[in-house]
C-alpha cells in the first residue's frame, strides 16, 4: 500500500488522531524548550577569533613583534658574556670542566652540544695559554665557554652562542659590563664575546687575534 | 550551531510526544530532552532533513526512556481492561483515544504517529526510526489495525464490548 492509498483508505483514523493531537501544535512553547546555547560554545568560539587575529597579525609583516620589542626581554650576549667571565673566572680549583690537555675531547664535545664546528683560537702570541672550557646553560640552548690565562695568571674567557632569537648580527663591537669588557660580534650562525678584566687596547688585540681566527 | 533551525519544529515535536507518551509533562520530557540531545549533537547533522534527523533523536531518547523505565514494548496488553473504558463506537472520547493508542506496542504507535500525524513518507520514518521501508509498511499496517479494533472496542477475542 503506498502512502497516498494508505491516506486514502485511512482518512477516518488520520482525522481522529489529527483532531485530537492539532492542538498541541498551537500550544505555547514553554520558555525551557528555548534552549541557551551551551556556555562552553562561547569560549569555544572567542577561542577562535583569538586564534584568528594572532594568525592574521602574524602574517602581516608590519603588525609582528619587532626583534627590538623582543630583545627587551632577553640579556644582550655581551651582558650574558660578561656575567658568565664573572662566575668562572675566579675559580682557582674548577676553573674549567675540560682541561686543555684533553683539548681534542674539548672541542668534540662542545661542538657536539651546540651542533656547531667550534674552533679554539690560539692566543699564546698575546701571551694567553687555553686552560680548558665548560658548557653553560644559555637562554635558550647550551653555551660554550673557553678560558685562557696569562704567565700573571689573569684570565680571559670566550663566550661562545648560537645567536638568540633577539640577537642582531653585528660586527666587532666593544662593550664595558662593570668591571669586565667585552668585545663581540654575532654573525648569521655564531656569536662570540671575549671577556677579560683587561684595558681596552690590550683586550682589543686579542680580540682581533680571536676573530682572525675564527672568522675565515 | 543555530538553534533558530531547530525551534520551528517544536510544535510538531510535542504534538507527537504527547499522542506518544500520554501525558503532558512525560512528553514535555520526552520533547526537552530531545532538544538538549540535538544541540549537543548537531555537528553530527548532515545537511539535509532536519526534521527526521529531529525525530531519529527523539525516537532514541524514547526508546532509552522506555528501557530506563523498564517499560519493555507490551504487545501483549490486555486489551479486555482497556476496551471496558470504551463504551461504544460513537462516544469515542479523547482519553479513550489516548488510552487506545499506548495499548498499541510502542513501535507500531511510533509509526502510525509518523504517518498520521506527521504525514511522513515511508522513507522518512524508515530513516526516522532506523528500520527498513518493508517494517514500516507492516508495522503501519498492524498498527492501523489495532488502533481501528481498539476504537471500535473489539478485544483480542474480536468480541465487541456492548454496554
Amino acid at each position: 500500500m503506498t502512502e497516498e492509498e494508505d491516506r486514502v483508505a485511512n482518512a477516518d483514523q488520520n482525522n481522529l488522531l489529527r483532531r485530537q493531537f492539532d492542538p498541541v501544535l498551537t500550544e505555547p512553547i514553554p520558555a525551557r524548550m528555548y534552549l541557551k546555547r551551551p556556555p562552553w560554545l562561547d569560549y569555544a568560539r572567542a577561542a577562535v577569533f583569538i586564534a584568528v587575529g594572532i594568525g592574521i597579525g602574524l602574517s602581516i609583516p608590519w603588525m609582528r613583534p619587532t626583534p627590538q620589542a623582543a630583545a627587551i626581554a632577553i640579556t644582550p650576549l655581551p651582558v650574558r658574556a660578561a656575567r658568565a667571565h664573572l662566575v668562572y673566572s675566579p675559580e682557582v680549583r674548577h676553573p674549567v670542566e675540560v682541561e686543555a690537555k684533553e683539548q681534542d675531547h674539548l672541542v668534540k664535545w662542545l661542538s657536539k652540544r651546540l651542533d656547531l664546528q667550534l674552533k679554539v683560537p690560539v692566543l699564546s702570541t698575546e701571551g694567553f695559554e687555553l686552560l680548558g672550557g665548560r658548557l653553560l646553560p644559555g637562554n635558550d640552548g647550551p653555551v660554550a665557554q673557553f678560558m685562557y690565562q696569562d704567565a700573571t695568571g689573569k684570565r680571559l674567557t670566550l663566550y661562545v652562542t648560537r645567536p638568540h632569537k633577539g640577537d642582531e648580527i653585528t660586527a666587532f663591537r666593544f662593550a664595558q659590563e662593570g668591571r669586565v669588557s667585552v668585545f663581540y660580534w654575532i654573525d648569521r650562525d655564531c656569536g662570540y664575546a671575549l671577556s677579560g678584566e683587561l684595558d681596552k687596547p690590550q683586550l682589543s688585540r686579542v680580540a682581533t687575534l680571536v676573530y682572525r681566527q675564527l672568522e675565515p | 550551531m543555530d538553534y533558530n533551525l531547530i525551534v520551528p519544529y517544536i510544535p510538531n515535536l510535542r504534538r507527537y510526544a504527547r499522542a506518544l507518551v500520554g501525558d503532558r509533562d512525560g512528553a514535555d520530557d520526552l520533547v526537552q530532552d530531545t532538544l538538549e540531545r540535538a544541540v549537543r549533537k548537531f555537528h553530527l547533522w548532515k545537511p539535509g532533513d532536519l526534521r527526521a534527523w529531529l525525530f531519529s533523536i527523539m525516537h532514541n531518547v524514547f526508546v532509552n526512556q522506555l528501557k530506563a523505565r523498564k517499560i519493555a514494548p507490551e504487545v501483549e496488553i490486555d486489551e479486555a481492561v482497556i476496551a471496558a473504558h470504551i463504551p461504544t463506537v460513537n462516544s469515542v472520547d479523547v482519553l479513550d483515544l489516548q488510552r487506545a493508542l499506548l495499548c498499541l506496542a510502542p513501535e507500531q504507535r511510533e509509526v502510525v504517529l509518523l504517518v498520521a500525524l506527521e504525514d511522513m513518507t515511508y522513507a522518512d520514518v524508515s530513516t526516522s526510526l532506523g528500520i527498513p521501508i518493508g517494517t514500516v509498511m507492516s508495522r503501519l499496517s498492524r498498527g492501523r489495525e489495532r488502533l481501528r479494533k481498539l476504537m471500535n472496542g473489539e478485544t483480542k477475542s474480536g468480541l465487541r464490548v456492548v454496554q
